[in-house]
């Protein structure tokens, strides 16, 4: 660690880590609400647990994300970060009213948290991903501007990199285009429509350029490689993401009561979408074998060359698999959906923030650049329980959503959905079973943290 | 790649590229904006409808359900609904009415939400509009 400043990133990452279990605790009660029906009903039904699931996932991948340009833009600027203070004042805000919101939702039924924090004042609660009480929305909006006012102040006097400007115009992008979340009229096909700039505009658009500068540094650091080559690399994936991504929301106008010519501009543009993620699986290939040295964190190597790949296979190949608008007229909306939301999300952002976290969490707790050989290891088996189980999941719900889409919509006899869902019980149930294993990874990737602390550094290594 | 490709050839890719992208999204929104009248049934908006679309939201239905493909995907999707259950918004009402609060033994099945007859007509008048909005013949058929 080059500036003190930045270990403010330190409680970000733990309340990120924190967070993640809670989220993963909660998807394990749904996917057995999915085979029994009444497991924790009416106490905690299901669109409640899903709430929980779905927002604790955004909250702690917004820590991470906010965590990681705390401690990357110091070192990038060559500066101290403007104000410490600051970013510790918004991460106890941040936390409290997250946590304040799950507890509402949890503790209260959703009708009465929409009234106690007068939801009909500005009505912008009840949809997708954006079911936090109009209140919590302020305060993103809050926490947003004065983590970007810190993090601009910073790179204004310092050093400006391609890696900071990439990183900072995603934030920007990310904080922008959440201001539609206040928009939502009574026109259901309008409403939908901008619900998208901020659902699809966040993770086809600038969540990307995010994921994108994190994973120049960290390979920037690990690699030794030029860093003009890979600013190079990075302008030029976050250019072809961009140039594919923004038509590429398209791809959610087909059926929602918007002109048809959406369909062709939809399918050409999110079938390129794939493109930067394997240009990134490339990039970070490539900068892996150039390495200049061998950097003693293994584990930050295996989660970033990790990302990569499961960022290209879920978000790239299982996105592409629905894209186009002949198929995506028999798979919207089932658990084709479903399957591409867990891998792309989990190889993509999930990855991301455990790579900065793994590259950065040793420096931030006084190791000059690793930890030992015996923490990495346990921190290596837990990529692999939860990458693999991943992958299992998403093979699941696929298996569960080709079925689904053949009974329900392309088959002779076309049966209503619960026929359909008790019909595909068995994948629902392997999908849990991966779960569990996803969680056991969980465990050990916490006891990474823990186990092997007093062993010696892992060896520095300067060449092959 | 190539030293005749420089980073700032990158660069100007990106911004370029992007704003040019950003540009023509805008474009098409604007004429999205002006083909919407002919194809989102805003005739039938109506201040029931539009209570309806706020009890919808204020019981975070879209957390089971889906409306027009979007949302989750643990009971069916509401879009048709109306023409599934035969045209009838008494019949979605009375559906809504009759869930047991206790739920029902080993199986999935919506909670009682407790609904006063006020925001249950306009939940249904609601459900009725959204089944009007032209969505290019989405879904393939009536079960949604």
């Amino acid at each position: 660690m080059q500036y003190a400043s930045q270990a403010v990133a330190k409680p970000y990452f733990i309340a990120a880590i924190g967070l993640f279990v809670g989220q993963i605790l909660f998807g394990l009660i749904m996917g057995l609400q999915y085979v029994v029906g009444d497991f924790l009903f009416p106490e905690i039904p299901f669109n409640v647990a899903r709430m929980v699931h779905t927002n604790l996932l955004i909250v702690w991948l917004l820590f991470g994300f906010m965590g990681s340009a705390y401690y990357l833009v110091p070192e990038e600027a060559e500066r101290e970060l403007y104000s410490p203070k600051l970013a510790l004042l918004m991460f106890w805000i941040f936390l409290i009213a997250g946590a304040l919101t799950v507890l509402g939702y949890l503790l209260v039924p959703y009708a009465g948290l929409a009234q106690m924090t007068g939801n009909d004042l500005l009505p912008t609660m009840g949809r997708e991903f954006l079911e936090q009480p109009t209140i919590t929305k302020v305060g993103i909006v809050v926490v947003a501007l004065a983590f970007l006012f810190n993090i601009g102040m910073t790179m204004l006097q310092g050093r400006k990199t391609a890696v900071s400007m990439v990183l900072l115009l995603g934030l920007v992008g990310l904080a922008l285009l959440f201001l539609f979340a206040f928009y939502n009229p009574d026109n259901l096909a309008k409403d939908k429509y901008y619900w998208w700039w901020v659902v699809h505009l966040w993770v086809e658009g600038v969540w990307e350029l995010i994921l994108g500068g994190i994973l120049a540094f960290v390979l920037i650091k690990v690699t030794g490689v030029d860093r003009e080559v890979i600013e190079k690399w990075l302008y030029l994936i976050v250019a072809v993401t961009l140039i594919t991504g923004i038509l590429g929301t398209g791809h959610h106008f087909y059926w929602i009561g918007t002109p048809t010519y959406w369909q062709p501009v939809g399918s050409f543009f999110s079938a390129l979408e794939p493109i930067p993620f394997f240009m990134m699986t490339l990039f970070a290939f490539n900068m892996v074998n150039q390495r200049r040295r061998n950097h003693p964190n293994r584990a930050a190597v295996l989660w970033a060359l990790g990302t990569a790949v499961m960022a290209f296979l879920g978000a790239g190949v299982w996105g592409f698999l629905h894209t186009l608008s002949p198929v995506n007229y028999y798979t919207h909306g089932t658990q084709i959906t479903a399957a591409h939301g867990h891998m792309a999300f989990y190889g993509a952002y999930v990855m991301i923030v455990l790579t900065m976290i793994s590259y950065a969490m040793p420096l931030l707790r006084g190791r000059q650049a690793a930890e030992s050989n015996r923490t990495q290891v346990l921190e290596m088996w837990s990529f692999w329980l939860m990458t693999v189980s991943m992958v299992f999941i998403t093979l699941f719900l696929t298996a569960a959503g080709i079925l689904q889409v053949y009974l329900q919509r392309m088959g002779d006899q076309p049966q209503p959905f619960m026929v359909v869902q008790d019909n595909i019980a068995l994948f629902y149930w392997l999908r849990e079973i991966a779960g569990l294993v996803f969680l056991v990874g969980l465990v050990l990737y916490i006891a990474s943290f823990f186990i092997g602390r007093n062993d010696p550094e892992a060896a520095i290594t300067q060449n092959d | 790649m190539s030293p005749t490709f420089t980073k700032a050839m990158a660069r100007n890719i990106f911004y370029g590229g992007s704003l040019f992208f950003i540009l023509v999204f805008l474009g098409l929104t604007f004429q999205t904006h002006r083909a919407w009248p002919e194809l989102d049934n805003r005739e039938a908006i109506t201040e029931q409808v539009a209570l309806g679309k706020r009890v919808w939201e204020e019981n975070n239905c879209i957390g089971c359900h889906t409306l027009l493909g979007e949302g989750a995907y643990f009971a069916p999707e509401l879009g048709n609904v109306y023409h599934r259950f035969g045209g009838s918004t008494e019949a979605i009402i009375g559906f809504i009415k009759s869930r047991p609060a206790e739920g029902i033994a080993g199986r999935r099945s919506m909670p009682q939400f407790n609904l006063s007859d006020e925001e249950l007509a306009a939940l249904a008048e609601f459900l009725k509009y959204a089944a009007g909005i032209n969505t290019a013949n989405w879904p393939p058929n009536i079960q949604g």
